[in-house]
């Protein structure tokens, strides 16, 4: 019974200690976003890094989510003769879900890779080190900058993503399903209420702040050469991916169950 | 020898996990002096220095630098504490996305805040101590050989013209011609600062070129230590075994037939 047991306890202690790791390497990290100094050079560079250059790949998402969105729901709706829902579905749907979860999700692969595996491979070359030792604290020149450029990027991306995915839906819409062009806006706009927008752009940020967490956390505590460099950026992904769905969860309960 | 020590270290103990690293490990080192300490792969060198750097924090003991307890500082005064040290790393632990001259600069420009321009200077002047010229100083630290490197990686370490200088297995995968150039490099640099330098090797021809001290390390503690002349004269098995580079004596390795 106890070698039964003694893996699952051993388990959740881990779990447990790793949990509070993060939130205290959070926590320093975030003091360290409110003290000089500030390195304004590097968060330009992350920005045009996380933000500018994911673009194309949330863009891609965001049009292809909105298109399949329309012939689904259609397939659906016709049945009941339910049409004119469909434009409101798309947009509420994107606006509040889709676009900050997938472009979390996508940002996280991209992104939260490339910072976990350039942190970790300065932690295993003893760049880390050569930082301390030059009077720079690590955490400020390293890690603060991709954290504020995912807090500020990921928003502006789903705000972009969330018009050209209701783009995408319009076009197929109209040019496949035969809708008409001004009734399938007017029902976007006026179905569309600012809460849907804000929630998801709240949604955005969180989900951005943690891509760069897991991301510069994983690859800060990597360990021994390539491997442990191959094994930060797998978790980064990983972790980041598992916890903007959960994440989304209970912002979706604390917006809109009430 | 003669003057005040700058660096006392008095019953040092590490350990990670269960594997014991340092078991009080007791070394004074005079202001100017040159102490290269020597010891087998895994004998806690580089933990030694790095405990003393504050990059890792020792379990017990006491490392005290001008008088002052360096072990448990407040981050701010580790920060000031720190700045007394230059190290030049194993690995070299350039910043790979930094330009050369920008790598032996950024010790001036983040830490001592001075202007890009004049620290372009210094950084410059300090690449032809080592050697090196302006054309070198635009390129990036990928496009250098592992020698030029090294030499890169010198500059910086004493770029802010540090009281204490580390060096840390500097001639470890270099030809025996380049081990040369860098240990004169090395020897030349301390005497022009005056600085006090503080090296780890297995390399004997490097250990007799840079030391006026040689000390021992052995499964975590100091077991001889006295001038590089009389090294010949130890009467100590380890320390003969490791001079002669014999398989055979005190340190043993055992080995099962095939």
């Amino acid at each position: 019974m106890t070698n039964f047991l003694q893996p699952i306890g051993a388990t959740f202690l881990a779990m447990l200690e790793v949990t509070g790791r993060i939130v205290i390497f959070a926590l320093e990290s975030l003091s360290g976003m409110l003290r000089r100094p500030f390195y304004l050079p590097a968060i330009g560079r992350q920005l045009v890094d996380v933000g500018y250059y994911s673009l194309p790949v949330v863009g891609l998402t965001a049009i292809f989510t909105g298109m399949v969105l329309v012939l689904q729901s259609y397939t659906g709706f016709t049945r009941f003769s339910a049409e004119s829902a469909i434009p409101n579905v798309v947009v509420i749907s994107l606006t509040r879900e889709l676009g900050p979860v997938l472009a979390g999700l996508m940002v996280a692969g991209r992104v939260g890779a490339a910072m976990a595996a350039e942190i970790g491979t300065m932690r295993v070359t003893e760049q880390i080190d050569a930082l301390s030792t030059l009077s720079t604290n690590p955490l400020k020149y390293l890690v603060v900058p991709r954290l504020v450029a995912g807090l500020i990027s990921l928003p502006l991306l789903v705000a972009v993503a969330d018009v050209i995915g209701v783009f995408g839906g319009y076009v197929i819409a109209v040019d496949k399903l035969g809708f008409n062009s001004v009734s399938y806006i007017k029902h976007t706009v006026n179905f569309l209420h600012t809460i849907d927008v804000v929630s998801g752009l709240v949604k955005a940020a969180v989900f951005g702040f943690i891509v760069a967490l897991m991301g510069c956390y994983h690859g800060y505590h990597s360990r021994g050469g390539a491997q442990g460099v191959g094994a930060a950026t797998t978790n980064a992904v990983v972790s980041a991916s598992i916890l903007i769905l959960v994440f989304n969860y209970f912002l979706t309960e604390a917006f809109f169950s009430r | 020898m003669s003057n005040a020590a700058k660096i006392e270290i008095a019953g040092l103990n590490k350990a990670f996990g269960s594997k014991q690293v340092l078991r009080g490990v007791d070394l004074t080192i005079g202001k100017g002096e040159s102490v290269v300490v020597i010891g087998g792969s895994g004998s806690g060198k580089s933990v030694l220095l790095k405990c003393i750097l504050g990059l890792m924090r020792p379990d017990s003991g006491s490392i005290k630098i001008d008088g002052e307890e360096s072990v448990d500082l407040a981050r701010r005064e580790r920060e000031r504490v720190r700045a007394k040290f230059g190290m030049l790393f194993q690995g070299s632990a350039l910043f790979d996305s930094l330009r050369v001259w920008e790598n032996v600069a950024f010790g001036l420009i983040q830490g001592d805040r001075m202007a890009r321009g004049a620290a372009k200077d210094v950084a410059l002047r300090k690449l032809g101590a080592v050697g090196l010229d302006g054309q070198v100083s635009e390129l990036y630290p990928s496009e250098l050989s592992g020698g030029m490197q090294k030499r890169v990686a010198l500059a910086r370490a004493i770029a802010r013209e540090p009281e204490i200088i580390f060096f840390d297995e500097p001639t470890t995968g270099l030809d025996p011609i380049m081990s040369d150039v860098i240990n004169k490099l090395i020897v030349k640099c301390v005497r022009d600062l005056g600085a006090t330098a503080v090296s780890i090797t297995h390399d004997m021809v490097s250990a007799r070129h840079i030391a006026d001290r040689i000390a021992m390390i052995y499964e975590g503690r100091i077991i001889w230590n006295g001038a590089a002349k009389e090294i010949d004269r130890s009467g100590n098995g380890h320390v003969d075994q490791f001079l002669h580079g014999r398989a055979e004596g005190p340190i043993a390795m055992p080995v099962r037939p095939l």
